[in-house]
């Protein structure tokens, strides 16, 4: 298989390690000066393309986002972890993106890129919507596994072993696919210092976003109201198991 | 004193620097735990003690990019897998 390339969506999403915050007023979190990390599952996606470059079975891994001027962060970390080169379709500041926005803008590039398999997580962490990869699929008219476990590469064709309710399904996919990773594909790598450095030198092109057909104006998902989870009731001691037994019974649980 | 072998301890130092910043228990005491490591050792002037320390510290590394991956592995798996019976 000559020159197979693969495009790898990713997104900036807030740490899975901080505590997310509602902003006053409900119609959003608070995002400044809160610690951002590329998303986990964005993480497997590009981990897969680039072994499947270092398998000799793709010949470039580019990695694209939809986001602003921040988002170059995060395609950097993306270039350390051993992407060829990276795209940023940029929003102006302050500019939101929901899964269609940034499907329209992916399949734009991959009109212009022309890669055989395009890679993506399976959700964020920060909206959970799990639309990307689909909305993607839709647009381009082109096979698509979600949730995927397990890639191998054949001539012309991508097996991809599914996660899906109560079991694993194996598909077979004419290229070009879209395939969105989940969990257990893979264990990513750690952006290691010496390859952050390296990847300063790597290319990173900017595109607005506008230029990719992405609508202007607010996204079509509008967000009605964010609310933080109820707090977690404390614990309670009790002095004897007769107390324990009619608090239990007062709970209904026995 | 083998000169080749101070840039290497020095970049050793810096790497391990860089990943102490995402360390559970925080970065500053990461930071002072490490300054100790390596000033414990200054004074050693056997080029194969040095190549044994940067062995140990690179093995370091390793570990704790194991544990980073798994800090991230396992609360993905708490969020989004909590049904899951092995």
């Amino acid at each position: 298989m000559a020159a197979l390339r693969v495009l790898v969506g990713v997104k900036r999403v807030i740490d899975f390690a901080v505590k997310v915050r509602v902003a006053p007023g409900g119609a959003a979190v608070q995002t400044q000066g809160v610690k951002h990390s590329l998303n986990p599952f964005c993480e497997i996606a590009l981990e897969e393309a680039v072994r499947l470059r270092e398998a000799g079975a793709a010949a470039e891994v580019v990695v694209a986002t939809l986001g602003t001027k921040a988002s170059q962060e995060t395609l950097r970390t993306a270039l350390a972890m051993g992407a060829d080169r990276a795209v940023l379709a940029e929003l102006a500041e302050g500019a939101a993106a929901g899964p269609r926005e940034v499907a329209v803008a992916l399949a734009a590039l991959a009109r212009r890129l022309q890669p055989q398999l395009v890679l993506l997580g399976k959700q964020a962490i920060d909206d959970d919507c799990n639309q990307t990869g689909q909305i993607l699929a839709a647009i381009l008219d082109w096979p698509q596994g979600t949730f995927a476990s397990r890639v191998s590469l054949e001539p012309g064709a991508v097996q991809v072993q599914r996660e899906v309710d109560g079991g694993l399904e194996t598909l077979r996919l004419r290229l070009p696919a879209v395939l969105t990773a989940d969990l257990r594909l893979n264990e990513p790598r750690y952006a290691t210092l010496p390859n952050i450095m390296k990847a300063k030198k790597k290319p990173l092109e900017v595109v607005p976003a506008a230029d990719l057909g992405v609508p202007a104006g607010p996204p079509r998902l509008r967000l009605l109201q964010l609310q933080e989870p109820p707090p977690r009731a404390g614990g309670e001691k009790v002095e004897s198991v007769e107390s324990l037994l009619g608090k239990l019974r007062h709970a209904g649980r026995i | 004193m083998a000169n080749s072998l101070r840039s290497e301890v020095i970049k050793l130092y810096k790497n391990l620097l860089y990943l102490g910043r995402e360390y559970p228990k925080g970065a500053d005491y990461f930071r002072r735990r490490l300054k100790a490591a390596f000033l414990k050792n200054k004074d050693e002037t056997d080029p194969e003690k040095i190549k044994q320390l940067i062995a140990r510290g690179e093995f370091v590394i390793k570990e704790l990019e194991a544990l980073y991956f798994l800090r991230k592995y396992r609360a993905m798996k708490k969020r989004y897998y909590s049904d899951d019976k092995p």
